[in-house]
Parts: C-alpha cells; sequence; structure tokens
C-alpha cells in the first residue's frame, strides 16, 4: 500500500456460515465448552432450571416459527410457568403498529388485502422502502401504479421504492408526526375533511383540530425540511382520492415514540374516511414471516389467543376452563422490559426459542450482557447462533417453514398452510414436541397428534380463526382473519362496521390520536452530527443468519452510506474503511456513496454483524408503550482512519 | 376514479370446438376453451400469468372462414365460431413450426416437446445438420442463474416478466432486430452489470430451460437431476411478512429449486431473490 492512498483492504465478502445443530449441547458453567448431551439429559437439565426459576422467568417465542408452535410456546409460559412473561422479536419492529391500530380500532392487524392495492387510488409509502424489504408485495403496488394509482413516497432516503413515486417527501428522519399533523391540517383548512365519516364514526376530532392547528405548512417545511407546496400536494391528493391506501414499515414504528407515529398516520385515515372500504385502508408491512401468527396467537405478553385482552374477566374464564389454570390477571412484561429485568436481577431464566437476541436488540453489548446475568438460559434454535453461544442448554429444532407442518399468518392477515419437505438433521426436533416434552417434565402432559391438533385446539378457543379448517385452508390458498364461521368468508378489509347507518352496529368510535412531536433521543451535535439511520438490503435479511447461506451477486457486505457531499467533505471514497462512533459504542466500516441519501444522513444495515456490528451504534431508546427501541435514528460521527504508515 | 371491481358480468358464449358444442365465459381465449374441454393444444410462449406474445405459433388453429390459421392462446372465443384443432392444416402448420424451432435451438429441456414432435411426425433432420444454430456456450457469470441461449425461442416471456407484466425491473430485453434478434441484458453485458436483481421470475417463465437455476444446471451437468425423483411441497417462505407460497422442489432430501403457484393471491407465481434461493441456511448439515 501507498502511504497516501486511502485506507482500503480486500475484505472476505463471505458472510458467516452457520452449519445446524444436530444434537443438544449441555455445560456446567458458563467458561465451559459446551459438551454433546441426550435429548433426556438436555431436557431434565432445562426442566430443573426453569422449576427452579418459576416466578422470574420469561420466554422470547419466535416470529419466524409456525402459528402452532407459538400457541403452544404462550401457553407453556402461562399454564406451566404461570406467567405472562411471554413475547417475541415483534418488539423490535412492528409492536407499535400493533399498538397503534388497537388502540384505534381494538383490533392490531393491517385493515387492507394486498389484491386492494391494485385497485385503489392512492397510495402513500411511508417509511417503507417495500421494493427491497417487500419485494412481492411492491408488485401489487407497481399494477396499483399501473392501473393508474398516484404513489407518494415519504421516507428520509430516496430509496428504490421511492423512484416509483408521483412525488418524494424526504423528510427529517423523526419528524412523521409533524408532517402527518401538518397534512392534517391542511386538509381540515382546506374543507376536505370527510365531515360525515368523522361525525359518525370517530371521537376526538376537536381536540385532533386543535392539536394540529399550530402546524402549518411553512413550520412543517421548517421541521421536516420538506417544501411546503410538496405537503400540501399530498395532502390536497390523499383527502381528494376517491380510495387511499396508506401503508408503513419500520421507518414509523422503530422510533422511541413509534406508536405515537402511528396513531399520527391513523388519525388522517380517519379525518378523511379511508378505513373500512375496499381499496381503502391502512397497511403496516411485517417484517417476519410470522410476526402477525405470533402476536394473534398470545405471543405476547398483554393478549391470550386471538389477540384477546387478558384484562377481561370473561377471557380469562374461558382460557382458565380450556387450559384448567389460572391465569395472571395483569400483562406480563415484554422483550424490553424483560431484559431491564434481567440487569435488575428480578428476571432469572429465560427459554428463547428461534430469537437471537444477542445480534438484534438495539445496543447489542448490553443485551449480551444482560443474557450473561441470568442463572439459567435454554435457546432452542436451527443455529449454535450469537444468543445460543451464551446458553446453558441447547437444543436443537426444525426449522419452522420447511421441516414443520402447520400455519403462518402473513401481513394481510392471511393465514396459509406451511408443509414439511424436508427431513430434519441429525437428532433436531420439532418445537412443539420439544415444548410438549418440557412441560411433561414440569407436570402438564399435554398430548398433540400433529400441528393440526393443535391448531383446533387454539380454534376452538379463538373465535377469530374458528372458521379456518386445515381443510379450507388448502381450499382457498389461506384464509383471512376473522373468520368466525366455517361456511362463509367475510370481506377482505377489516372495519367495515365504521360506515354503518346503524348506531349500533357501528360500534367503538375510533378515537383520533392525540400525540405531539418528540424529537428523537439521540440528538445531533457538533461531536456526533450526523444522523444514521437503518434498514434492510433487498437480498439480505436480519441478522444475516437465514440470508448469509447463499451466493448472492448482490451482496457487497456492510458498509456505511454516504451522501456524495457528506463524503467528499470528510475526504473518504467508496471502500475506504472509516470509523463510525456513536455515544454508545464504535465500529469500522468502508464508505459506500449513495446519491439517495441527503447530507448529513447515513445508512447501515445488520445484516452483517460478524463483520460490523451496527447495533453496537444504535441507541435502547425505546417506545413506552409498545417497547420498540429507535433504530432509526442515531447520532454518529465518522472519522477517517489515520493513513498506514511502514515502520522498516 | 375507480369502481369496485367486480367485473363486467360475463355472458357465456357459444361456439363448436371439432365439432363439440363448447360453452365459455365472454372474453376467454380459444385455448381456455380447449383446456376446459380436456383437449390438448401444445403451446411454448404461451403463460398463464402474461399476456400472449404469438410469437412461437405452435399453438394455431382453424377457424372456419378465417383466411389464415389463428394462435389459439390469444384469439377470444366468438359466439358461433367453428374451430378445428387438430385439421390438416393446423397439424402441417405445427409440423413445419417444430421442425424449424428443433432444428434450430436446443429443445433437449424442454418439458413435452418430444412427445409433440413424435405426434405431428416433425423431422427437424431434414434441413441437413449444418442448419443454422446460436452455437454459444451457456452464460455462468453468477452463483444463481445460468442463461443458456442456445435453447432461446424468442419467446419474450422472460422480457415481459422482468418488464411491466410483474417484476417492473426492466433488465431483460431484445438486442438486435431480424435474424439478429436475440434476448439480452443492456449491451450485452454480464448479468452481473445488468439492473438484474435475481429474483428468478424469467426462469418461472421459460419454457425451455433457456434460463436455468445453476442448481439445476450443474446437477444436469453432473448427471444427477432426476426430476422422478424430486418431490413438491408448497410451503409459505421464511423471510418477510408477505406471505410468498414457495413450492419445494426436493430431491433426496435437498431443496434443488423453488418455484410458485401461479395461481397464488400472494404471489401470482413471483418470487424475490431470497425467496427463491434463500434457502441453502436450512441445508447446511454439516
Amino acid at each position: 500500500m501507498k502511504a497516501d492512498e486511502p485506507r482500503t483492504r480486500k475484505r472476505d465478502r463471505t458472510p458467516k456460515t452457520y452449519t445446524r445443530l444436530t444434537h443438544p449441547l449441555v455445560r456446567d458453567s458458563r467458561d465451559e465448552p459446551f459438551r454433546r448431551a441426550t435429548w433426556d439429559e438436555a431436557l431434565d437439565r432445562a426442566a430443573r432450571g426453569l422449576r427452579r426459576a418459576r416466578g422470574a422467568f420469561g420466554m422470547f417465542s419466535c416470529a419466524r416459527a409456525t402459528n402452532e408452535m407459538n400457541y403452544v410456546a404462550q401457553k407453556f409460559a402461562r399454564v406451566v410457568m404461570g406467567t405472562n412473561n411471554v413475547d417475541s422479536c415483534n418488539r423490535t419492529c412492528h409492536a407499535p403498529s400493533v399498538a397503534g391500530l388497537s388502540a384505534a380500532f381494538g383490533s392490531g392487524g393491517g385493515t387492507s388485502s394486498y389484491e386492494e392495492i391494485e385497485h385503489t387510488d392512492l397510495i402513500v409509502m411511508w417509511g417503507s422502502n417495500a421494493r427491497f424489504a417487500h419485494p412481492i408485495f411492491f408488485q401489487h403496488v407497481l399494477k396499483g401504479i399501473h392501473n393508474g394509482a398516484r404513489m407518494y413516497a415519504v421516507d428520509p432516503r430516496r430509496t428504490s421504492t421511492a423512484e416509483w413515486a408521483e412525488s418524494w417527501l424526504g423528510l427529517n428522519v423523526g419528524t412523521d408526526i409533524p408532517m402527518a399533523h401538518a397534512i392534517g391540517r391542511e386538509i381540515i383548512h382546506a374543507g376536505l375533511a370527510n365531515d360525515a365519516f368523522i361525525e359518525r364514526a370517530t371521537s376526538g376530532f376537536e381536540e385532533y383540530r386543535a392539536l394540529v392547528e399550530p402546524w402549518t405548512l411553512s413550520l412543517a417545511e421548517k421541521v421536516t425540511g420538506v417544501p411546503a407546496p410538496a405537503i400540501r400536494e399530498l395532502a390536497h391528493a390523499y383527502a381528494r382520492a376517491e380510495r387511499a391506501q396508506l401503508c408503513w414499515t419500520l421507518g414509523i414504528t422503530e422510533h422511541h415514540n413509534g406508536t405515537d407515529n402511528v396513531r399520527a398516520l391513523i388519525n388522517l385515515s380517519l379525518l378523511t374516511g379511508h378505513v373500512g372500504r375496499y381499496g381503502a385502508g391502512l397497511q403496516p408491512l411485517r417484517g417476519q414471516n410470522n410476526v402477525q401468527g405470533g402476536g394473534d396467537m398470545g405471543a405476547i405478553p398483554n393478549r391470550l389467543p386471538g389477540f384477546q385482552d387478558i384484562l377481561q374477566p370473561e377471557t380469562r374464564l374461558k382460557f382458565e376452563s380450556a387450559w384448567d389454570t389460572v391465569i395472571q390477571p395483569h400483562y406480563g412484561l415484554n422483550l424490553t422490559e424483560m431484559f431491564e429485568a434481567m440487569e435488575e436481577g428480578t428476571l432469572k431464566a429465560v427459554y428463547c426459542i428461534g430469537e437471537n437476541p444477542a445480534q438484534s436488540e438495539a445496543d447489542s453489548e448490553q443485551a449480551v450482557r444482560r443474557l450473561e446475568q441470568l442463572d439459567f438460559l435454554v435457546v432452542q434454535d436451527i443455529f449454535l447462533t450469537r444468543t445460543a453461544e451464551l446458553a446453558d442448554v441447547v437444543l436443537p429444532a426444525t426449522a419452522g417453514w420447511a421441516e414443520t407442518d402447520g400455519t403462518t399468518t402473513n401481513s394481510e392477515r392471511r393465514v396459509q398452510r406451511v408443509r414439511r419437505a424436508l427431513t430434519p438433521p441429525g437428532e433436531a426436533r420439532e418445537d412443539i414436541d420439544i415444548i410438549c416434552d418440557l412441560a411433561a417434565r414440569l407436570g402438564h402432559d399435554w398430548k398433540y397428534a400433529d400441528a393440526e391438533a393443535v391448531w383446533n385446539e387454539l380454534r376452538s378457543v379463538s373465535p377469530d380463526h374458528y372458521g379456518m379448517t386445515y381443510e379450507r385452508l388448502e381450499e382457498h390458498q389461506g384464509i383471512q382473519w376473522p373468520c368466525p364461521d366455517t361456511g362463509r368468508l367475510e370481506p377482505t378489509y377489516l372495519h367495515g362496521r365504521l360506515w354503518e347507518t346503524d348506531p349500533a352496529k357501528r360500534g367503538r368510535r375510533a378515537p383520533f390520536g392525540i400525540v405531539q412531536h418528540d424529537p428523537p433521543v439521540d440528538l445531533t451535535d457538533e461531536e456526533y452530527p450526523i444522523r444514521l439511520t437503518t434498514g434492510r438490503r433487498l437480498d439480505s435479511y436480519n441478522t444475516g443468519v437465514q440470508s448469509g447461506g447463499f451466493a448472492s451477486p448482490l451482496r457487497r457486505g456492510e458498509y456505511v452510506e454516504l451522501c456524495p457531499e457528506d463524503a467528499e467533505a470528510f475526504g473518504v471514497v467508496v471502500g475506504e474503511e472509516v470509523r463510525v462512533s456513536s455515544r454508545r459504542g464504535s465500529v469500522v466500516a468502508p464508505v459506500w456513496v449513495d446519491p439517495g441519501l441527503r447530507p448529513g444522513l447515513a445508512f447501515m444495515t445488520m445484516h452483517f454483524p460478524d463483520e460490523v456490528d451496527t447495533n453496537q451504534l444504535t441507541i435502547e431508546a425505546n417506545c413506552p408503550i409498545a417497547g420498540t427501541a429507535e433504530f432509526k435514528a442515531s447520532a454518529i460521527r465518522i472519522e477517517k482512519l489515520p493513513v498506514a504508515t511502514y515502520v522498516r | 376514479m375507480t369502481a369496485i371491481p367486480l367485473g363486467v358480468p360475463r355472458r357465456l358464449v357459444g361456439f363448436t370446438v371439432d365439432g363439440q358444442e363448447a360453452r365459455v365465459p365472454e372474453g376467454s381465449t380459444i385455448l381456455d376453451a380447449c383446456r376446459a374441454a380436456g383437449k390438448d393444444v401444445p403451446t411454448l410462449c404461451q403463460g398463464d400469468t402474461l399476456t400472449p406474445k404469438n410469437a412461437c405459433r405452435v399453438c394455431v388453429v382453424e377457424v372456419e372462414g378465417a383466411r389464415t390459421l389463428v394462435p389459439a392462446c390469444s384469439r377470444k372465443a366468438e359466439a358461433g365460431m367453428e374451430v378445428r384443432t387438430d385439421s390438416e392444416r393446423a397439424r402441417h402448420s405445427r409440423k413445419v413450426v417444430l421442425e424449424l424451432l428443433a432444428s434450430s435451438v436446443d429443445l433437449s429441456t424442454t418439458p413435452k416437446v418430444a412427445g409433440w414432435i413424435k405426434e405431428y411426425e416433425a423431422k427437424p433432420d431434414r434441413f441437413g445438420s449444418d442448419a443454422a444454430r446460436l452455437d454459444e456456450e451457456p452464460k455462468i457469470d453468477n452463483e444463481l442463474y445460468v442463461r443458456d441461449y442456445d435453447k432461446c425461442i424468442l419467446c419474450y416471456k422472460c422480457v415481459d416478466a422482468c418488464g411491466d407484466q410483474w417484476q417492473n425491473t426492466f433488465a431483460i430485453s431484445v438486442a438486435g432486430r431480424g435474424f439478429d434478434a436475440r434476448i439480452a441484458v443492456e449491451h450485452d453485458a454480464p448479468l452481473t452489470d445488468s439492473a438484474c436483481v435475481y429474483c428468478g421470475n424469467c426462469i418461472e417463465v421459460c419454457p425451455t430451460g433457456a434460463l436455468s437455476f445453476k442448481s439445476e444446471f450443474d446437477m444436469r451437468a453432473a448427471g444427477t437431476w432426476d426430476e422422478s425423483a424430486q418431490e413438491e411441497t408448497t410451503t409459505v417462505c421464511a423471510y418477510c411478512g408477505v406471505g410468498c407460497n414457495l413450492t419445494l422442489h426436493v430431491q433426496d432430501n435437498e431443496i434443488v429449486k423453488v418455484t410458485s403457484p401461479h395461481d397464488n393471491p400472494v404471489t401470482h407465481g413471483n418470487l424475490c431473490i431470497k425467496g427463491r434461493f434463500g434457502y441453502q441456511h436450512v441445508q447446511n448439515r454439516d
């Protein structure tokens, strides 16, 4: 290397490949290496460890596994361990969508179907790069655009989704509420609000009107960085459309006030009546194959299967008699709170199925430290992940999507059959069998002949799923919930009740969310002047454990992406390694230049944590309602590394 | 402003196919009617998820009163039409089309074509062994796809699937004109220098195996590809929350190919790179 060349090095682009776990692993203490064990020994140890931790136990269920597995996992937590401390990685992504939608409408699912977006007039993609993150959903969007719909992209980055937009509104990270409020105010002032709908189906409008009144277009321009005429155009287009779809992804939810962001978007649909009709609705795009289903199955701390509220005595009674148990009459801890309880020492044992929080949580160093503090950790997974490396007992499981039978639920609430195509390796066993064996060792003898038996038990306690037999799921290529009747299919959209003329049928009014702007917690200043946001690339996925296994020609590893202006200002070029530091940690990553970014905005992914651990930089500032961390907004500094010099 | 797309109420049109009465909904093609009646009309360029391009001409049938033979895949059925799918003229035309295609293109991996050649008594060899062929090596420039243009019949299905009918990536198009026309990416560059996003939706529709998954290509080269030993199981993709249905083609407990049902309401037969190729992690068994 010549002395005046920027520091670049040839990086090994082969991602860390994980091989399947084929037999149980145990160890007596954390400083020992694992040794191979029989299933009996491993399960006995796991049972012993969990028995000791009754009252201080938490379950991480798996948003990647089937509905049936999630049903059994939450039943294990509630019946065997007597706790509602059960959650999954939905906490790190879309929990705010569920919380926001259920606060407004009483149900946590997206209100529309993919097909409807092909027949809508206006599509708003807000904080969503669906072209990369949800490519087949985006094909439905493209059909809609080809059918004449206009699409608006609201995103700090000019993404490949924005390339298809009528107009791109490149707002500053964390200014979604000012943008939404300014759109709401403009709609009201232009006389474009749907007064009849507001009066009949919503509550709290006067308060909302007062809330948004200060958010003039010019103030919004100042705060969001988007020109006032562009905001005005979107407001008018959305309000004037016969039907409009508002879609969002993690750009809305992965903030310390994610639920408030979701409420701010829902307000716009209430203001204009763009909900509860064919082609008009709200569509959060879920990030895991079964993150919708995991919540529906009750693998969350505040809901029982069928998204039924734990605080309702009659609901609890139903489950108590079905399961012959007593259900704690209060909410359990969510994933974020469980991690805090580990720190406080009130959560001593965790049963972690198919999750990798040691790499997926914000501020990953802190997450690892907290997991290490546990008295007992059982990890059930298909790989020895970073989280599994911290465990006392590791149980080899099957891959839900290819090695088990069952169902998963997608972003349009469609429950679809998953089927076993491969024989699992070695001694790996199905999640449900493992959980049932553990339950038996802890005094609960559950017998399920197969996944369908679990599903039928779920159907008996969840009215929304009652009509979905395996036979019907096969016949219809999946059925969307709610499906209370075995002889009928419901409309493809939710909340049609809001349009009923009879107030009794219309049901509970949908409240406007009275939410205030609150800028990102991790403020930029002279020391940390750059705003770092995170996201996904097309060919990679989450912490890369799955997507690292194939040879993608598109993969180029982890980079810190900068806009051309910033790259020039820092005097760095593509491929040059720089130090990226936040108030929590520091990593070295090569530079990539993306003209879709704006000055002061940088982008990274979490796909290659073994190469560049981006979550050392992110902040664990959590949404107080949903517990999701602010992955989308950290303050960082970019430093050019000293030029390599050689000493002879 | 759009209306709820209930579709126009469709009348049934009555006509005859090979002398038999047929009734199909208005707007159906002759091919739809033939398939509904259980008649086998050969097709190559027709795709169930694509708009017909009428490129290959193997599906031509005779319509009473029409001057030329008509492509069954795109001609709409009309009331009173008399269609003959197996007339001397239609059979002769198919025979010549098959002879021209089979003499200039390698159809060794085209499903069903061997049976048609036999049925229509086509003799591709009659043009001699020096009939014009492309004669070039398969293009292997990445680990996921192989492009073997010796097998390409220029049906344009990949162009449509990559273009505005589904993927909207526009990486594939036609280069050259007339006899020089060929399917290529921009500037005939390697795939890795193109706009390709490796969704594999072009391979899903390719009728001849000109485009194939490298896994299949390698196994064919090694002589281990055995469709009779493969089991197809439809499940749901393990990546994002869209819920695409995947059909896993499994041979000896290894996934060797991934497709998607064409009538699936989520995918309509399309997938992305992760769903199509991101399965290797489950079979990293040692």
